[in-house]
């Protein structure tokens, strides 16, 4: 409230615009949208999640739909024209596997199969609950639609990178979702007695954060029991990443809260009698909450580029699960990928994903502190 | 000072105890070992198995087992190597000056290029040419470096200019001394240039930020005001102001030295010490396993104390005591 009286008093004396009223999150939507970039890195993101949560509709084929006789399909060309003339839709040809060695496939041009929107394909459940057949893109089967070619069981890998979606954005937030409850308590117990318990707290803290990061990732992974269900793993991968994740922190809440303790709202708070769990949790770490949110969404494309290292060396989501770095396994054979390079395509996925999550993640800090603000 | 170096050298302790202790209990406590594969193979014979189990001193009980490592541990005996059958230290030195030649190389290019091409950014705040670096900077810091080694092992393929993988050609011993330093030279243009672009990213978006700090401040327009020339005033006001953070991921950096590299080094068939890591994770080889974090955790602790120091010498106004 202070502050926006504050800020309302400066508005009147520079006499230029009414008085206005702004909440602190409409100063920072404000300042949000002069930053191009930082939108563009939102609107990713949310194509990205949209992804996610649509990934049966928009994904061509299931996660284990497999064209034996495709295998290394390159991703099939769309075709405006042909000896029969131009089209408006993009149509593709059927292929025959040619020469096995070298993976060549023969497209037979006397029969069209046009690109259609909203078929009729495998049948799913969106959310678990909702049935459904229609997919976004496909073309009549016996003709295949493989946007990005396929694996060594002719998997198509668009289908499985749409899946894979799910693993590899929802990592960050499910250990961000650990993390900061956890570093945000444990931080602001420490920076709130202080002294020799936050002496102790810190230099466990410390030795946490010590820790060689990946070499530990890769210990704690290995040893992870591999008789569970690839669906597990992937949350204890997530309780490993948030394990490795929690005490720098924690660290960064202690700092804030040495400071935010000695003002007068919280002596005040003190001063009327509440616990000091309250007087933390309830009147010290609500001012935290920007530099978190900063943080959080610094801190997600670290978890992505962690999960997405540990699977690509099949420590972490596991066949028959698709995630970005497991189905990059699939590249790292240079032989293969020198006869199939589209099986670098989730790569190219990961990264925008996490250019996504800096650039945006930048922007929001810029919005959210006060002293970068341009009127 | 001194004293500070020493209670730094002294926290490392609890926390070496803290991290073999943790790193010796979970591989443990996963299913099966090393032998266990061994006794899959119908050419080992079962009693050969049951010596090497007695010489590991395998039978006993767990916290036998942690404190005879650690003692032996302690003496800097790391134990013998269940896979290679060779002492780990020996295992671990030869691989450690390869991870080591390879991260240097890649960190003074990283630095050579990144501090003038920061200070070039930041005094072109929004300009065309920030922009276009600014972007790819975080293209730089937002691609993993198993993917940028994979596409570059591709296209060296591709055009056939560079060695695909490896660190020595199959003539490498036939070769005269300075034949062997160019072959190794032109095996270390694919890995230096992964681990390069990574650090130039980071360390120009941090020089960026650090020097636009400065540039801000009232003495930077003092001097400008004195009618120094622009060249002085960058270099001697500016740049000597915002060095500091840049040095504080220095010696960030030094302590990741160990572990930074160990995917690109598994990706481009580099044989350094992430490269065995990885292979004695996947065997169960635990001594090496415990050796590399003990080893790693140090370099962690030293490198963040060497920039500690560092730090005081540069800047006048940090004081440890």
């Amino acid at each position: 409230m202070a502050q926006a009286t504050l800020r309302r008093g400066t508005g009147e004396r520079a006499g230029a615009a009414p008085p206005q009223i702004r909440t602190p999150a409409q100063l920072a939507w404000r300042q949000l949208r002069k930053h191009p970039m930082a939108l563009a890195g939102g609107a990713v993101l949310a194509l990205l999640y949209l992804v996610v949560a649509l990934a049966e509709f928009i994904a061509p084929y299931s996660l284990d739909f497999a064209d034996r006789e495709r295998f290394y399909h390159p991703p099939t060309v769309l075709r405006f024209w042909d000896a029969q003339g131009i089209s408006l839709r993009p149509f593709v040809y059927l292929t025959t596997l040619e020469d096995p060695q070298l993976r060549t496939y023969r497209a037979d041009p006397t029969r069209r199969y046009y690109l259609r929107f909203f078929v009729r394909g495998e049948p799913y459940r969106v959310f678990g609950l909702v049935p459904g057949s229609r997919h976004l893109v496909g073309v009549d089967p016996p003709g295949r639609l493989f946007l990005m070619g396929t694996d060594q069981s002719g998997r198509d890998q668009f289908s499985r990178i749409v899946y894979g979606s799910r693993v590899s954005m929802t990592i960050g937030i499910l250990s961000a979702m650990i993390t900061i409850p956890l570093g945000m308590i444990y931080g602001g117990v420490a920076g709130y007695y202080g002294g020799r318990v936050d002496n102790l707290m810190m230099r466990l803290a410390e030795i946490i954060m010590s820790f060689p990061g990946f070499y530990l990732l890769l210990t704690l992974a290995a040893v992870l029991p591999t008789s569970v269900g690839c669906t597990t793993h992937f949350y204890l991968i997530t309780f490993i990443l948030a394990f490795l994740g929690w005490a720098g922190f924690s660290r960064m809440i202690r700092g804030m809260v040495l400071s935010i303790k000695e003002r007068e709202f919280v002596q005040a708070a003190r001063a009327a009698g509440l616990d000091d769990f309250r007087v933390i949790v309830r009147h010290i770490l609500p001012n935290t909450a920007s530099q978190v949110i900063v943080v959080a969404t610094l801190g997600i494309p670290g978890a992505i580029l962690g999960e997405s290292s540990l699977s690509f060396f099949g420590f972490g989501v596991r066949e028959p699960c698709a995630s970005w770095g497991n189905l990059l396994t699939a590249a790292s054979n240079l032989p293969t990928l020198i006869l199939s390079p589209w099986l670098l395509f989730p790569g190219l996925f990961i990264i925008a994903a996490v250019v996504a999550f800096n650039i945006f993640g930048d922007g929001l800090r810029d919005a959210l502190d006060p002293r970068a603000r341009t009127s | 000072m001194l004293l500070y170096v020493l209670r730094r050298l002294l926290q490392l302790i609890p926390m070496l105890l803290g991290i073999t202790l943790m790193a010796f209990v979970i591989i443990k406590l996963s299913p099966g070992d090393f032998l266990s594969e061994m006794r899959l193979n119908p050419l080992v014979s079962p009693e050969t198995i049951e010596r090497m189990r007695e010489n590991f001193g395998l039978h006993q009980p767990l916290a036998v087992q942690y404190l005879r490592w650690l003692w032996n541990a302690v003496r800097l005996d790391f134990g013998y190597s269940f896979a290679f059958q060779v002492p780990v230290v020996w295992l671990i030195g030869s691989r450690l000056f390869n991870t080591v030649l390879l991260n240097v190389v890649g960190f003074a290019v990283a630095w050579a290029l990144a501090i003038p091409i920061g200070i070039y950014a930041a005094r072109r705040q929004y300009s065309l040419g920030d922009n276009a670096l600014s972007f790819a900077a975080y293209v730089g810091i937002s691609t993993p470096t198993f993917f940028s080694g994979l596409f570059l092992l591709f296209w060296a393929f591709k055009t056939g200019w560079l060695p695909i993988g490896g660190m020595t050609s199959v003539d490498f011993e036939f070769l005269p001394w300075w034949g062997k330093v160019l072959d190794i030279a032109h095996h270390m243009v694919i890995p230096v240039l992964v681990v390069g672009v990574f650090s130039i990213a980071g360390l120009m978006r941090q020089m960026r930020a650090a020097l636009l700090e400065v540039l801000r401040q009232d003495y930077v327009r003092t001097a400008r005001a004195k009618g120094l020339r622009e060249p002085v005033v960058i270099n001697k006001h500016a740049v000597r102001n915002a060095i500091n953070p840049i040095i504080t991921i220095f010696g960030f950096e030094l302590g990741g030295l160990l572990g930074g590299s160990a995917i690109l080094e598994n990706v481009v068939g580099w044989p350094g010490l992430g490269k065995l890591l990885v292979d004695a994770t996947l065997q169960k080889d635990l001594y090496v396993v415990m050796a590399a974090l003990v080893f790693g955790s140090v370099m962690l602790v030293v490198g963040n104390l060497v920039a500690d120091i560092m730090l005081a010498f540069a800047d006048p106004r940090v004081r440890y005591d």
